[in-house]
This record gives structure tokens, sequence and C-alpha cells, in this order.
């Protein structure tokens, strides 16, 4: 545990410093407004979606699955939000409504690849590729006009703050230790690391391989819920068509960056959210160092390609090998 | 048979060739002489496949000498081997359904210039393949269009070639039905004329007395036998294969049989399932161990599957004393109280990734249900006990259970079982591929824990085992139970003939 977290930690480490040689205030965090402002908040604050994702993310590929719906889970749940506003139900049941919605989307999932035997990554490209189309038929039904709403109790879990502090950072941190807890303090982090590592060898041990998939995937669909219900509580309008976009990619890398292998079989949850961090420090930096965004991409890609060779114990030892022979000579 | 013959075509002296924890082949001596067919005969892991991965070049022997005609070889690749003359048809046809018959027997073989394939010269030298064979198959029609018969064929006239000299079929049979089976013989019939020497793999006894001239006998890495096939008796044949010589510790058990008695926790009747097992009837008692006891593919891992839910059964009722109806599913039949050790362990038995420790909660855990997590400490306590009871060789409990020995990973197979408690245990081979000092252990305990009040049923190739270690034995043939026997009746011989049949 302790030597596999260490390279993304040395990572987030790296950016953070070069962050600072690059901008030298940029660790001050100030009080604006009632609250803290700052980089490091900033990116925080930023990263709490696709952590929530890849949280997510995580427990399904535990399963040895794959989630592709995640962002149009989190579309679906947005324009929930906007139609439910509109049809004039109380906020806080327009909460449940979302995340219900989220729930019932993941359970199409787990249901078409625990159900019928789907393989994951088609099963649910069928929901990344029609989610959105729902989004933007869920906003016809107030008549389309106009998608936006106002909420002081969702746009306060969003954007507000409490005792300086971003209230979506509370949220994160009651969601992550409520996952933690479902996945390590009972047994059902057990039952989705053997039903990834060997489902044949679960079912016969007695584990429900299947529901045990299933489960997966309806946690998946509630943690992108609420990253939808975040993401547009934040713009306050149901955007369908891009919010959340290409979030199920930085989600899988996030995961991946935290150690866990698509192979399935480990669930790794905290090492999870530093892979997410790493991800929104590396954007937040690239827009901080003065360079056009559009290198964004393309250095965020070098990074993380870096950062996984760095995992590999083969690789590390083929460039030790390599500086030691250089040095020699 | 140890002398060389000078129109031997292939020569194999003391092949070893050894895999973590397990020696696949052992001192193993294999001759196919001239236009001979030759059946290669033994249980799974006995060694068949190693032993032919190691003439075709798939697999590095440890030890030993081949010679093809005389002239030692050694092959690094199945290239090499094919240059040499010797072509191999796998079990599982290893081509293309989507493509031509043509493009399959093109594949990989285009020699043409800047790897550009001329479509005229291929398909002459298709049509001169299939002439080989005497087949006539339309080139252009997909593949998988054909029946899997031709399919066979078509893959047989893709290995071999003019210079080929020897073929190795891979159990060609396996899915082919009688007419088609016959079909595939008079192809090898053909090609045996040809001067070829075709080593046949199958576990259809009825079979090799149809196609061999001769045969060899592999069992846990060793040859046990080879000779005339008109010369071996069926009996013969199967105490070959099954057979084995007591060890002192089941010489010991075979004294101490003891009657049935008391109610049957477990009753099956007339359970079964369509192509896999007949219906059967069968009583499992507390503190008796039943044996089972059948060859390959006559339904033992698939009996012991019924009863435990993995396989649904399509007819008959499954009842367990005090808990009426049972056998829905694995994780219904662990909660009754019964477990299952299966077969194959690194594909049913462990999750090779996960520890040693949660290998062996895993059960009991399921049979808790997910709420009522077992703390760490209770794990780690649980596993250190089962380490210990049953010996498992490891540094500790944290090890990935993929990197112990066979023998080892038996045992935590085992342990998993043991820790959920359960009043009836299903043994599939428990001591399959395993080394002589693990065997006895294994054995002991399973004395042990009936004597402790477990009903104990033991499913095992190896017919010395079940005579020694059951107290009743329940014998299949071709996916049937077809008797019980029990006390004095319990004889290696009496086994044979139940197996062998009136035929025999």
């Amino acid at each position: 545990m302790q030597s596999r977290a260490v390279w993304p930690l040395l990572a987030l480490a790296v950016i953070l410093i070069v962050d600072g040689i690059i901008s030298p205030n940029f660790y001050d965090i100030r009080i604006v407004e009632g609250r803290l402002f700052g980089n490091l908040i900033d990116i925080l604050y930023r990263a709490v979606p696709t952590a929530l994702v890849a949280l997510g993310m995580a427990v399904v590929i535990g399963t040895k699955g794959i989630d592709l719906s995640v962002g149009s889970i989190a579309a679906i749940s947005g324009a929930i939000i906007a139609w439910r506003i509109q049809a004039g139900d109380p906020h806080g049941l327009v909460l449940v409504w979302a995340l219900a919605a989220a729930a019932v989307c993941g359970a199409w999932n787990g249901a078409l690849v625990a159900g019928l035997g789907i393989q994951p990554i088609i099963a649910t490209l069928i929901l990344m590729v029609s989610g959105r189309g729902i989004g933007m038929m869920v906003n016809l039904f107030y008549g389309g006009t106009d998608p936006s709403f106002q909420s002081a109790f969702l746009q306060g879990l969003s954007t507000g703050s409490v005792l300086y502090v971003p209230t979506r950072l509370f949220v994160f941190t009651g969601l992550f230790l409520l996952l933690w807890v479902l996945i390590r303090r009972t047994a059902l982090g057990l039952f989705v690391e053997a039903t990834g590592g060997n489902a044949a060898a679960s079912n016969i041990a007695g584990v429900n391989a299947r529901l045990i998939a299933f489960v997966a995937y309806v946690i998946c669909g509630l943690m992108a819920g609420w990253a939808g219900v975040i993401l547009t509580a934040d713009t306050h309008t149901s955007d369908p068509v891009s919010v959340a976009l290409y979030i199920e990619l930085d989600a899988i890398l996030a995961v991946v960056i935290g150690g866990g292998s698509l192979a399935g079989g480990r669930i790794y949850l905290g090492m999870t959210v530093i892979g997410a961090l790493v991800i929104q420090t590396l954007t937040t930096s690239i827009l901080i160092s003065g360079l056009p965004p559009e290198y964004n991409l393309i250095i965020k890609a070098l990074v993380v390609l870096f950062v996984l060779v760095l995992q590999s114990d083969k690789a590390r030892q083929g460039i030790a090998a390599a500086l030691w022979r250089r040095v020699r000579q | 048979m140890q002398k060389e013959t000078p129109q031997s075509a292939v020569t194999m002296r003391g092949i070893r060739k050894a895999f973590p924890g397990v020696q696949a082949l052992d001192d193993v001596d294999f001759d196919l002489g001239a236009s001979e067919i030759h059946a290669l005969l033994g249980e799974n892991g006995a060694g068949k496949s190693t032993l032919i991965k190691v003439l075709t070049g798939a697999l590095a022997r440890d030890g030993g000498e081949i010679a093809l005609q005389g002239q030692p070889v050694e092959f690094a690749s199945t290239g090499e081997a094919q240059a040499a003359g010797i072509s191999t048809v796998y079990q599982e046809v290893n081509l293309i359904p989507a493509m031509s018959v043509l493009q399959n027997l093109t594949l990989g073989k285009t020699g043409g210039r800047f790897g550009v394939i001329s479509w005229r010269r291929a398909r002459a030298q298709a049509q001169e393949k299939l002439d080989r064979l005497g087949l006539k198959v339309d080139l252009d029609r997909a593949l998988g269009s054909h029946s899997v018969a031709v399919q066979q064929m078509v893959a047989i006239a893709r290995a071999l070639d003019a210079e080929t000299r020897v073929l190795v079929l891979d159990e060609p049979t396996a899915s082919l039905d009688a007419q088609e089976t016959s079909a595939l013989f008079e192809v090898m019939r053909s090609l045996k004329e040809r001067g070829i020497s075709i080593v046949f793999i199958t576990h259809f006894l009825d079979q090799v007395y149809e196609i061999s001239d001769r045969l060899t006998v592999l069992r846990n890495g060793r040859k046990v036998g080879s000779g005339r096939t008109a010369e071996t008796g069926r009996q013969e044949l199967i105490a070959m294969m099954i057979g084995r010589e007591l060890g002192e510790v089941e010489a010991a058990f075979a004294g101490e049989r003891r009657a049935a008695e008391g109610e049957p926790v477990l009753t099956a009747r007339n359970v079964g399932r369509k192509r896999l097992l007949q219906p059967f009837d069968l009583e499992l008692r507390a503190g008796e161990a039943v044996g089972l006891s059948g060859l390959l593919g006559s339904g033992r891992t698939e009996m012991t599957k019924l009863l435990f839910g993995a396989i649904r059964p399509d007819s008959g009722t499954l009842e367990m004393r005090g808990k009426g109806r049972v056998g829905a599913s694995p994780g219904a039949s662990l909660e009754a109280g019964m477990a299952l050790c299966p077969e194959d362990r690194k594909a049913e038995g462990l999750v090779g990734e996960l520890s040693v420790r949660e290998n062996i909660v895993l059960s009991m855990q399921a049979k808790r249900g997910w709420l009522n997590r077992v703390s760490r400490a209770e794990q780690e306590k649980i596993a250190d006990e089962m380490i210990r009871a049953l010996a498992i060789a490891t540094p500790d409990a944290e090890k990935p259970v993929r990197q112990l020995s066979g023998g080892n990973q038996q045992k935590v197979v085992l342990a998993r079982a043991l820790a959920s408690q359960p009043r009836i245990l299903l043994l599939d081979e428990p001591t399959r591929g395993i080394d002589v000092g693990a065997h006895a252990e294994i054995l002991v305990l399973i004395r042990k824990l009936c004597a402790e009040g477990l009903a104990l049923l033991v499913a095992s190739s190896e017919i010395d085992e079940v005579v020694s270690s059951s107290d009743r034995v329940v014998v299949l043939r071709d996916r049937r139970k077809i008797g019980e026997i029990s006390g004095g009746e319990i004889t290696r011989d009496n086994i044979v003939t139940m197996i062998a049949g009136n035929d025999g």
C-alpha cells in the first residue's frame, strides 16, 4: 500500500512545486467575501465533480467493469433538476429526484452488464450515447424554452460556503466517508474485489457475483448523479449537451493514476481522489502558467503517461538501469 | 519398448518439464512408430498437452531428448517443428469462421513478393491441400457456414503440407457426432497409408480401440504404460489411467471402513441436467465419506456442481435435513451448510490477486452476508488458524494466493470451505496436481473431518484413492450413475469392472 501510494503523491507534489516556481504566490490563500480564496482551494473546488465520478468508477473498475455513461448520467440528473424545479417541487425533493434518476441509470447499466451479460464497455456505451439525448428530451417537458433555474438550496450546495470553506468540499467529504464505510466497513469491498478478480470462483465461494456487479453500477450511477447536481447547480442551467463532457475519461484516468487496474480486483478509494487531484492540479497549473490553453490536453496527456510509466515496476527498473549505464560511462 | 526401432518417426526419451509447484512431466518416454496411429491417453493434468507442446516446440523442456527419424532435434518454436515435418491441430479450431475456406488455408502462409498475395497461386495451393485429404469443399464459402467436422478437416488440411511426417490431433473428436467422427477416421486412415504418423489425443475409449494401433498412457506426469492397442484390454487400460498403488497413508485407511449410519443429511432424488448428467438418486450421511469414481468426462464434476447448485438441475429435487429444498444457487447452498471445492483451482477455486486471508474468509463472509463484516482481527485469527491447521506453506496470510504452490493453493480452497463451517463438503479432485506430501496430508484431513461428523463427497480420478478413503463409492459412466457399492465390495477390480461396462 505504502510503496504504491508514493508515485501519485510524488507526481502531485512535483506539479505543485513547479507551480510555486512559476508563480511565487501560487500557495497564497486569502479570505474574500467570507470564503477562502486561492489556487489550492480552487483546485480542490474544481476537482470535486471528477473525484465524485472517479470514486464510483473505482468501484465499477474493481468488478472488472467500466462505465462510459457517467457524463450522460450527470446530464440526465441535471435535466431532472431543472424540470422538477420548473414543475414547482420543493428543492429537497428535487435533489432526491435527480439522484433517483441517476440510480435508475446505474441500474440500467447494471442490468445490461450483470443481467444480460453484455460487455461493460458496450453496455454503458448505449447510455453514453443516448443519455444526453434523454437529457434534452427532459428539457422539452416544460416547453424547452428556458432550462435555467434559481435554487438557493442547490446552488448553496455547489457554490456556497460554510465557515469560509466551499460547501461542495463538505458534500464531497461526506460522500467519500459514506462510500468508504460502505466498501471497507461492510463486506461489499471484499465481494467487489473477489468478483473482479475471478467471478467464477467467487460464485462457487457463495458470492452472488452478478448482484455485486449490479450494485457497483448503481453506486457509480449515484456518484455520477451527485457530480451532475454539483455541476448543474453551479451554472444553474440544464445543459445536457456539454455538462460533464469527457468526465468519464478523466475519471478512468484518476482511477488508474490511483493504482487501480482495468483488469479489476482492487479498489483504492483514497488514491483515486489523489488521482483526480493530479489531473485537476495539472489543468489549473497550465492555465496559470500562461501557456496557451491549446497546450492543455497535450501536456496533460504527457504527464499522465509519465505517472503511469513511473508506477510500472518494470519501466522504473529499466529507466534506472539505463541511467546507471550513463553515469558509469 | 525401450529399444530404438529404426522405423520410429519420433522418439522422446526421459522428457522432464516442471511448472511452478508441479512436475508436469517426469522422465517420460514416448515412441511414435512410422505410419501408425498412436493414442495418447490420460486424465486431466496427466501431462498429455505438455508432452505435445514439448514435441512441437511450443514449450522448452527441462531435460530429455527428442529424435525425429533417428536424428536428434531441438525445436525453439512451433515454426521450426513444422518445418521439420511436425504439424499440430488443436482442440478448438484455430481458424476464422467469417473468412472463406481459401482465405483460411492461405492465412499466415503467404510468401508472395512484398507480402502481396497471388490469389491465383494461393487457390491452386489450397486446392492441392484439400485434394490431399480427398476433401470436396467450396473454397469461396465462409468457413463458418460448414459443419464443425468440415472445419476440423480444413484445419487438418491447413496443417498438412507435402513435408508433413507427423500429425498431432489434440481431441479432434470432442465436438463431433458419430458420423462426423467416422469421416475424420477415414481421413486419418488414408494419411496413415501415405506414411504419416498420427498422435491422437482423446478420452473416448471406444475411439481408441477403433482407430489406434498403439497407445501410451500418462498419469500425473509419468508414463504408466504403452503397448499395442489390440493387446491391451479395456479393464487394463482403465486401471492404467486411474489406478495407482496405495500409499502408506491410504493403505492405513482402507482397513477402517465403516458402515453407513444415521439419517441422510442430503437427499437427491432424480437430480440431473440434459446432456450433462442423467438424473440420479444420492444420499449423503453425516460422518460418511462417499467416493465418486469414473473416467474423465463421465460426469464427476457435473455431479458435484449439480448438488451444489453451481449448475442448475433441470429435473429432480434436492433436500437437506432441516433445511428443506436446496440447490438453487451456490450462495443458497452455502447458507444451508454446503461447501464445494472445485476441480479447477485457477478458474473456479481461487481469486489469485487476493491474499490468502481474503480467500480463506470469502465463503464465511458470503454466508454471514455483506452487512455483517468479519472484522480484520477476526479475519487474521481465522486465516492464521487455518494456515496452522492445514499446514499451508506461506510466509504470511497477506501473500497473494496465486504465488503459492499448487498443493498450498488446494489447501487454501479447502480452508475457505472449512471456514464456512459446512455440514456437507463436496470435494472435486482434492489431490489433483499436488505433490505427494500434500496429497497424504489432504487425505488425512478428509478422514479427520469425516470423523468429526461431516458428510463428504469426494470425486477423484484416482481409483485407489477412492478405494482407500471412501465408506461408499458411487460409480459413473458416460454421464450416468451406474451404481453404488459399499463395505467389502469396494475394491479396485469391482470399480474397474463397473466403469468398463459389459463390453469390457
